[in-house]
């Protein structure tokens, strides 16, 4: 079984969001990155489990500039067998799906997985621009992945619900909390990262169809309005006649 | 020349998010001097058809075949695309839900459509605005041409309903086996009777100061009380006290409801990265350094065990009055 998995650099989670030129350019002085938590603790992680019980291969693709190559690192000291680095800039999900789908034209992938969505922008449709662009089927927000003979069974967690799944492969898979567990990577599987091929390879060319053309920060949050304890339902006068909530 | 918008519907109703959608549909319709189409897809009485007038539409195509009745993503993107080419659509607009984040790219790419995900508010001069980072930030969005789809992020839009009643076409929509790209098997409902909590707009979370599964009891009434749904924070979900779905942050479920109530939690960046765009902020926690006071509009030091009951009783007085 041949397992794609995409993967995003973003900022860390508790990384100071700020942006330069103009507000047109995310700040990244002093911000660590790493792999998209969606991309890593879940669809990563559940691949390379996936290939530790049934065999097979689990491949790394990211679209981005040579910088990224820690993060590809990290991805391959955890397990992944080998990476394909897009060199480019990435701007918007449709151009990152669009290179990547040709990448994995090439590649005949039985299993396609990345995560819900990215913890930057926020964008969730990255899964599915994939699918479409390669004609697979696309089961989205899956909290669950196992193999059966030839096709995943898979939940789904939506609006209050859980749907059970059962999808032919080739597929395409976005995954979000559940699916799998956050690992560290040992001693052993960082020194073998290192030897780990990374095919560095040229876009295609395909531009971005929506670019950010100004970041701003949201206005900062008034002071907290503090109720004392033994007048706890003061807080609910006010959040009926003040804040007009409930 | 039109704006056609998807309604989503739930167990033969109309959602929340279907009249959300259609209201900002109707408003982008008007910046441009559309018609407005909604289409609806699956099971659906007359009477809630005709009420998506209320949101400004006049004419809905309705593809009735009950296999629409839940989403697969490519049955609902070739029933999407027939609609599309019946109503002669330059805009699509979908909310930015389970069923919208996954059709919404399959259509762009199959009719070579700008994707706009996840918008707050109505473009202006062209610029559409969204949340970034986790709600950290916004990103002013500038989409290539004028042939959008647009996927409308779930309670951040103010709408008005008004009396208006729109007119129902059939959709024929020809579907076989092959259509459907995957085969959902069994459903189970995690609700509980609650509103689900993307959609709910006001939640109750608990944290680790709860000290245990078996004190949630407490929060579980005042959600009750208020008709809010419950949720929690990571830690707790993960060391198995509440399930996963109810975990709200940056890994678990990002929400923005009305009100936010958060117990015990103390407000890691995280955590708040995943309810920072809740209008309302309460918190209560017994440390008066917790993080979450700085992000809250009202805040309570004191005991869950002892403040909860008395909010309880007050929401009951207040319900009484």
């Amino acid at each position: 079984m041949k397992i794609l998995v995409c993967i995003s650099k973003v900022p860390d989670t508790t990384a100071k969001i700020s942006f330069t030129d103009n507000n047109t350019k995310f700040n990244e002085d002093k911000v660590q990155f790493i792999i998209n938590p969606y991309d890593e603790w879940y669809a990563l992680v559940r691949a390379l489990e996936l290939k530790e019980g049934a065999g097979g291969t689990v491949t790394i693709v990211n679209a981005g500039p040579a910088d990224n190559e820690q993060i590809i690192r990290k991805g391959l000291a955890l397990g992944a067998d080998d990476a394909i680095r897009i060199d480019m800039q990435a701007n918007d999900a449709f151009q990152v799906a669009a290179e990547i789908a040709a990448v994995a034209k090439e590649g005949s992938y039985d299993l396609i997985l990345c995560g819900k969505e990215t913890i930057d922008y926020n964008g969730g449709v990255f899964g599915g621009l994939l699918a479409e662009m390669l004609s697979m089927p696309y089961v989205s927000l899956a909290s669950k992945l196992d193999l059966q003979e030839n096709s995943l069974l898979l939940e789904r967690e939506i609006e209050g619900e859980k749907e059970v799944i059962e999808v032919a492969m080739p597929c395409v898979v976005s995954a979000q909390k559940g699916m799998a567990e956050a690992r560290i990577p040992n001693m052993r599987g960082i020194l073998a990262s290192k030897s780990k091929p990374v095919a560095v390879i040229t876009p295609s060319g395909t531009t971005a169809r929506v670019p950010v053309a100004s970041f701003s920060l949201p206005p900062e949050k008034g002071a907290c309005k503090m109720v004392d304890a033994d007048q706890a339902e003061e807080l609910i006068r006010l959040l009926h006649e003040e804040a007009k909530v409930i | 020349m039109s704006v056609l918008v998807l309604a989503e519907c739930a167990n033969g109703k109309l959602k929340k998010n279907a009249f959300e959608a259609a209201a900002f549909a109707s408003g982008l319709a008007a910046q441009t001097g559309a018609d407005l189409v909604a289409v609806v897809l699956g099971s659906a009485s007359a009477d809630d058809l005709a009420s998506l007038g209320k949101a400004g539409v006049a004419r809905v195509l309705h593809a009735s075949d009950s296999r629409l009745d839940r989403m697969t993503s490519t049955s609902y993107t070739k029933a999407l695309q027939s609609a599309a080419d019946a109503a002669g659509a330059s805009i699509i607009v979908l909310s930015h839900s389970s069923v919208g984040k996954t059709i919404a790219p399959r259509i762009a790419v199959r009719r070579n459509m700008t994707l706009v995900p996840g918008v707050s508010a109505l473009p202006e001069n062209g610029t559409f605005r969204k949340s970034m980072f986790s709600g950290k930030a916004w990103g002013d969005l500038k989409p290539e041409g004028d042939q959008l789809v647009i996927t409308v992020n779930p309670n951040t839009t103010s709408f008005t309903l008004g009396d208006g009643v729109a007119t129902v076409e059939s959709l024929a929509v020809e579907l076989s086996d092959s259509d459907f790209d995957y085969k959902v098997k069994e459903v189970v409902n995690e609700s509980a009777g609650m509103t689900p909590l993307p959609e709910a707009e006001l939640v109750v979370s608990a944290g680790r100061g709860m000290k245990g599964p078996e004190n949630w009891g407490i929060i579980e009434e005042l959600a009750g009380e208020l008709g809010a749904t419950t949720a929690c924070s990571r830690p707790v979900a993960d060391i198995g006290w509440r399930p996963h779905h109810e975990h709200v942050g940056q890994t678990g479920i990002a929400i923005k409801p009305n009100l936010y109530i958060a117990i015990g939690i103390s407000g890691a960046i995280q955590h708040l990265a995943g309810v920072n765009q809740s209008k309302c902020i309460v918190v209560i926690n017994k440390d008066p350094e917790a993080p979450f006071f700085k992000a809250a509009d009202y805040g309570i030091v004191g005991d869950a065990f002892e403040v909860v009951p008395k909010l309880t009783e007050a929401v009951r007085k207040l319900k009484n009055s």
